[in-house]
């Protein structure tokens, strides 16, 4: 059981639905993306997805390329996403920490040694944009062996015939991209999703999250109420790009979290 | 499996898309079923009598096709050694090779229903090839082009758009080659269903490097047969050299010679201001290390944590970070050597060129030029060098002329 599952059977217990927030770590600096990150618990996150910066981050759009921009101007490694972790996990041993980003910056330091700082850090799972199911040898199957949890992407066009092999290595909980597209994208709707959730819940029992196009409090509320809990990233992102006052921002998750958990 | 097979230069990729530990496929999800899609519908034209019927009609009377080999006698003079053969690329229609990969995965497109192809371009080259036979074929064609590129390349900018096709200058990362591919594959992501990705060189995910290479491989397969109408029967090239960006050109020329062992087999990557720690050059294989960007394994210009750095060259089409994967392959197991030309020596070749044969060649080919500057004299006069001639230079007059301090005025 990582922190991943806990988190998940406490929510079913609870009959809530989860919410998930992305931030890009080291965004705007470190100190300031510390402290969004240790305040996102109280905000009523139930997992965090910690972006790792890379310079070409193919599936996403202009707010987060640009926070990862921000992040590596400011001289922000891999390092030091690691040592954020270590940091955040002083004052908090059970929030889930997902470690989102592409696969080189794993693969230059080495998968093995990568997976031995992350755990140690205190990482519970990973999503790696760049690694389908295909090249599962590379990195989801020695990080599953590691205790790691590899949370795979689910999309729309990802057919019938191609999800169990898409669900396979997967664990902690689905992904489902609710558009095809990159981040911070036109709206996903409700109607669109439901379906698709259906179909990936009747192949498979982890919990399936819904991300992409969520923006706002209510479209929280109307995807996580037609799946098991919903991501926002984009949104968040803009308004730390914005140098909103790191309360503002944390308000602002804490409304996207209410919305998700009355969903 | 017979000795001679297994002992075979040309039988990768393997079934993952791989040439030794390089190639892949490593992109989303979203276009992992377009990506097996796309190989078993090459699988299935690569034996398609039909389709090579079309690719040859196409190839003899759109492009020119075969390009000329030829000799290039005051050149040898000049160097005075080896006998120097120049594949004539440049004579093509849109004058590069580029033209070549092109109309074979504009009739995939075709075969598989798409309306609306993306490309990536540096120099702009492999832009307007695309753009080129989108208008043939009354197909919608939209071209990434870093805003930097598009600013150095202006002249293709020009055609691109006279032949209808729509340039999106991309502003993110630095705006050159590797960020347009950046936005092609975010554009691919978002249109998926009605797109075809017609990727300009030897590189991406499978089946990418190999279906390139395969629509390129005309180059070398035409110089064996002329040169041998040449130079009597059995008659092999000594030496074969071409510029290396991505390397479509180069495999283009290599791939039918790689079993041929008594064949010599040169990659020349652009070295900018020089291959050393400042990392101003963009010689992946002499001056980066393996790692993973756009759907492949392969060498890439990156700092210690994995950040893809930019590279520099005089030559837009030079300027990629990364290198076909079957490159990387050739480099580390030694069937090709790789090495490097400056800005200055690439310059030097231009004029060279110029000055010996009348042909005005592109800045990307003129680094293979300087290359063989640099080893003929030394060879004998039997040794015979085939430079692939990749593309013609009007392109690049003004970067030439900025270089020689001429004002130019328009």
């Amino acid at each position: 059981m990582t922190r991943i599952d806990d988190t998940f059977a406490r929510l079913r217990a609870e009959k809530r639905k989860a919410f998930v927030a992305y931030m890009m770590g080291g965004d705007p600096d470190m100190a300031t993306s510390l402290e969004i990150m240790k305040g996102l618990p109280g905000a009523g996150v139930d997992i965090i997805e910690l972006g790792l910066p890379f310079t070409d981050p193919m599936a996403d759009g202009p707010t987060i390329q640009l926070a990862g921009q921000r992040a590596l101007d400011g001289g922000m490694t891999m390092a030091k996403v690691l040592e954020m972790v270590r940091a955040f996990r002083e004052g908090d041993a059970t929030t889930p920490i997902v470690l989102m980003g592409y696969y080189n910056p794993i693969y230059s330091r080495g998968v093995e040694r990568f997976l031995k700082d992350a755990t140690d850090a205190g990482i519970d799972g990973l999503i790696v944009v760049d690694l389908p199911p295909e090249e599962d040898s590379e990195l989801c199957l020695p990080a599953q062996a590691a205790g790691m949890n590899f949370i795979r992407l689910a999309t729309p066009t990802t057919d019938d015939k191609r999800l169990p092999a898409v669900l396979t290595n997967t664990s902690g909980f689905v992904y489902y991209v609710s558009i095809t597209g990159i981040t911070g994208s036109a709206a996903a709707q409700a109607g669109d999703v439901a379906p698709e959730v259906a179909r990936i819940k009747a192949q498979t029992d982890l919990p399936v999250i819904v991300g992409f196009g969520i923006n706002t409090p209510e479209q929280a509320q109307s995807i996580a109420s037609v799946a098991d809990g919903a991501v926002v990233g984009s949104a968040i992102v803009k308004q730390i790009g914005e140098g909103k006052p790191v309360a503002e921002v944390l308000a602002f998750v804490a409304s996207l979290a209410e919305g998700a958990h009355k969903g | 499996m017979p000795d001679d097979l297994m002992n075979s230069y040309m039988t990768g990729p393997d079934e993952t898309g791989r040439f030794g530990i390089f190639g892949g496929r490593f992109v989303s999800e979203t276009l992992m079923p377009l990506i097996l899609e796309l190989e078993a519908q090459y699988e299935h034209a690569k034996t398609d009598p039909s389709f090579w019927a079309e690719m040859d009609d196409l190839w003899k009377n759109y492009v020119g096709r075969p390009s000329p080999l030829y000799f290039a006698e005051r050149m040898t003079e000049e160097l005075g050694g080896a006998k120097i053969y120049l594949k004539r690329e440049e004579l093509n229609h849109t004058g590069a090779h580029k033209i070549n990969n092109v109309l074979g995965q504009i009739l995939l497109a075709r075969r598989m229903g798409k309306e609306r192809i993306i490309a990536e371009t540096g120099a702009g080259q492999h832009g307007v090839a695309t753009a080129t036979v989108c208008a043939k074929f009354g197909l919608k064609c939209i071209v990434y082009m870093g805003a930097t590129d598009v600013e150095r390349q202006a002249p293709n900018v020009f055609r691109m758009k006279l032949l209808g096709a729509e340039v999106i200058p991309v502003t993110s990362g630095r705006g050159t080659l590797k960020d347009a591919m950046n936005d092609a594959l975010r554009d691919w992501v978002t249109n998926v269903r009605d797109t075809f990705y017609c990727i300009g060189t030897v590189a991406g995910p499978h089946p990418y490097p190999a279906m390139v290479r395969d629509f390129q491989a005309i180059i070398g397969k035409e110089t064996r047969w002329q040169l041998e109408e040449q130079e009597g029967e059995g008659r092999l090239p000594d030496t074969i050299v071409a510029a290396v960006g991505g390397g479509s050109n180069a495999m283009g020329l290599f791939h039918p010679f790689l079993d041929d062992k008594s064949v010599n087999i040169i990659g020349v990557e652009a070295g900018g201001h020089g291959v050393d720690d400042r990392m101003e050059h963009c010689a992946s294989l002499t001056g980066g290390r393996p790692g993973v960007l756009h759907g492949n394994r392969t060498y890439l210009l990156q700092d210690e944590d994995g950040q893809i750095l930019e590279g520099h060259s005089i030559s837009a089409g030079l300027d990629y970070p990364g290198i076909g994967p079957e490159h990387s392959w050739l480099h580390d197991i030694g069937r090709a050597k790789y090495v490097s030309i400056t800005d200055t020596e690439a310059l030097e070749a231009f004029q060279f060129c110029c000055r010996t044969e009348g042909i005005i060649p592109a800045l990307e080919s003129s680094h293979a030029l300087a290359h063989v500057m640099k080893i003929a004299g030394d060879l004998p006069k039997e040794h015979i060098i085939v430079i692939n001639l990749s593309g013609r230079g009007d392109k690049d007059i003004f970067t030439v002329a900025k270089h020689l301090n001429v004002e130019m005025k328009i």
